[in-house]
């Protein structure tokens, strides 16, 4: 079993609570950074760490938290995405609520370092009992003096507000999630200016992922250095990963980055194989938007090497042949899956969510759902496959916001390695509505 | 794109007020921000305010809530109609909501979907006569581990199964809120 850094102590009765997590060495991040270190040190640790947005771009966090304007007299705003909608992922949520504190001591140090006075963590509003969480640790915080002006007598004072959303998977997009903030339709704003120069208010502001900010934890406490040494080449540190699907044991893991996808999925100390003695048919690695691979691809590149779970081995061969870690909602799917059901039920749910502002997306994610719903119910033809494609081209890239792309590529990837199965739902309609396909070239097309 | 429309011939006969203590809560709120910035805490008191009126807005709680922050109506419409957790029109005491999205279809919602449909009588949507239950199908709810599941209130009801279903409704209809 790899390395916890993150959930090391999420087994331990009332660890949700000021005193158990104090007592389980928490908040020493705290004393540290305001005590002996400067903001700018913190950002530097960051920096080392080679920390990446565990959100799913990946993008790294202390250039992103380079970036930030500092303009004399202008407040500035660390946001916290606690937003996860992405189909897949479950991760944050663990986090929070098991260990609200280490996300609470993550958002006191961030602050500190960017320059924060007042920092809202956006939880989507579907979790309104882990708000309730949060508040009652947040409350707890302030009690102790961790929270509220001048902390430990540094001088610094810091307020930290947690604000629900409405239901809307766009706020997981930072200028989406800004607008939402500010009491508004969820509606993502033109780039740029990016919100390190202009966000929250028209003040600059920085918007990480729940695990990002958690990870900003030990990276104070143990220096970016040490975390760089754990796991593998750029992808450094830990990763939570949200398994879902076909598993014997779904659930929330912390691995180290490096272990490969074979480990993952039937390791004794990971996800323990295919639910049901069931074959292995596909996996969506990084959440929904990520391109789904076939068997094949899963556990080994296309060049024949081991698959790794970091973003570089994830993403090796590309969109042909890879994938992505993306937010690490890793989705497994048995042989007795339809692969075509599965991308019109993505292509239903980007449809839903597209916030209807650009009208590509707002269209072609309507059209993609339809066609694949006709495709899936036996009423589609072979025109259709490639029309599928074209709306994708049409939308890719002609957005606001990276939604768009997101609606696209999985529908890409699933016609790209499963198009023997779209055809199959053609040529045998009425099967089609009985039965499924089953594995790629079990089945001899008649 | 979900965007839902108003329905202005369902209405409150009366102009909702929230209580003194959760007028206490709401003006606390809207301090939670800087001077001038209260219409961020619209979002929470819309979740307040249809827990208080019925489980739904209608436009007189939506007028209310406009009064309250200080802003036009319309301010309040746009963003009601856009999140998909607002209901616009009235609901059952308890709503269902089963999560549809890939994950949860792997491991069976859509047969979960069809067992409560059948089990209340009702179509996704709908509300039975006694106005105890409405059903409906929400998007990826973050519970991809724990599939089947449905969300009533605050409340995720996870790892479903038919037996699971009968347990829920049981205790519902008995006034208790299931484990």
């Amino acid at each position: 079993m790899g390395r916890k850094i993150l959930l090391e102590h999420d087994h331990i009765p009332g660890i949700e609570t000021f005193d158990v997590y104090r007592k389980n060495g928490g908040y020493r991040s705290v004393e540290k950074a305001l005590k002996s270190m400067s903001p700018e040190q913190i950002v530097e640790e960051v920096q080392k760490s080679g920390l990446r947005g565990r959100g799913g771009a990946g993008f790294p966090t202390g250039m992103k938290w380079s970036f930030l304007a500092k303009p004399e007299g202008v407040p500035r705003y660390l946001l916290c995405n606690a937003d996860e909608s992405e189909p897949g992922t479950f991760k944050d949520r663990y986090l929070m609520e098991r260990i609200p504190h280490l996300l609470i001591e993550g958002m006191i140090v961030s602050s500190f370092a960017l320059g924060a006075n007042l920092s809202f963590i956006y939880i989507r509003g579907e979790y309104m009992w882990i708000l309730d969480i949060l508040e009652k640790a947040i409350d707890e915080a302030y009690e102790k003096g961790f929270l509220g002006k001048n902390i430990l007598g540094s001088g610094y004072d810091l307020d930290l507000r947690v604000m629900p959303g409405g239901g809307a998977y766009i706020c997981g997009e930072e200028t989406a999630l800004i607008e939402s903030l500010e009491g508004k339709r969820g509606n993502p704003r033109m780039k740029p200016p990016f919100p390190a120069v202009k966000g929250l208010w028209g003040c600059p502001t920085v918007v990480n992922n729940v695990e990002s900010i958690a990870a900003v934890v030990p990276i104070v406490n143990d220096g970016g250095d040490e975390y760089a040494k754990i796991g593998l080449g750029k992808s450094t540190g830990t990763k939570l990963i949200s398994a879902g699907g076909n598993l014997v044991r779904p659930g929330v893991y912390e691995i180290e980055m490096g272990i490969t996808v074979e480990e993952f999925i039937y390791g004794d100390d990971y996800c323990r194989g295919i639910a049901n003695n069931k074959k292995l048919k596909a996996c969506v690695p990084g959440g929904s938007s990520v391109p789904i691979l076939p068997a094949h691809l899963v556990t080994k590149t296309a060049a024949g090497e081991d698959r790794l779970m970091t973003y570089e081995s994830l993403a090796d061969g590309g969109f042909a042949s890879g994938s992505m870690l993306g937010s690490g909602g890793f989705i497994v799917f048995d042989e007795d899956q339809c692969i075509v059901r599965n991308t019109w039920n993505f292509a239903r749910f980007y449809a839903h969510e597209s916030c209807g502002q650009c009208s590509p997306c707002r269209e072609g994610t309507g059209w993609m759902e339809k066609v694949l719903h006709r495709l899936e119910i036996g009423q589609g033809n072979m025109r259709d496959i490639d029309l599928l494609a074209e709306i994708n081209k049409k939308i890719e890239g002609n957005t606001i916001c990276p939604l768009g792309d997101a609606a696209a590529w999985p529908v890409a990837a699933a016609i790209r390695h499963f198009r023997e199965e779209f055809e199959w739902h053609v040529t045998h309609p009425q099967e089609a509505q009985t039965r499924n396909y089953g594995l790629l070239k079990d089945v001899t097309l008649a | 794109m979900s965007s839902s429309h108003i329905d202005l011939n369902k209405r409150h006969s009366e102009k909702p007020a929230f209580s003194p203590e959760r007028m206490a809560q709401v003006k606390e709120l809207m301090n939670r921000v800087p001077e001038g910035k209260h219409k961020s805490a619209l979002i929470r008191i819309l979740h307040m305010a249809e827990e208080d009126f019925g489980g739904w807005l209608s436009i007189e709680t939506m007028d209310y809530v406009a009064e309250i922050l200080n802003i036009q109506p319309i301010e309040v419409y746009e963003v009601a109609t856009f999140y998909t957790m607002f209901n616009l029109e009235p609901v059952g005491k308890y709503v269902f909501e089963v999560c549809r999205t890939g994950p949860c279809m792997l491991v069976g919602s859509d047969q979960i979907i069809e067992y409560i449909e059948n089990k209340l009588d009702i179509k996704v949507g709908e509300t039975t006569k006694d106005g105890m239950f409405t059903l409906k199908t929400a998007e990826c709810l973050g519970a991809c581990g724990y599939g089947p599941m449905l969300q009533c209130g605050k409340k995720y009801h996870e790892h479903l199964t038919k037996e699971r279903v009968d347990e829920i409704i049981i205790a519902y209809r008995s006034g208790e809120i299931p484990n």
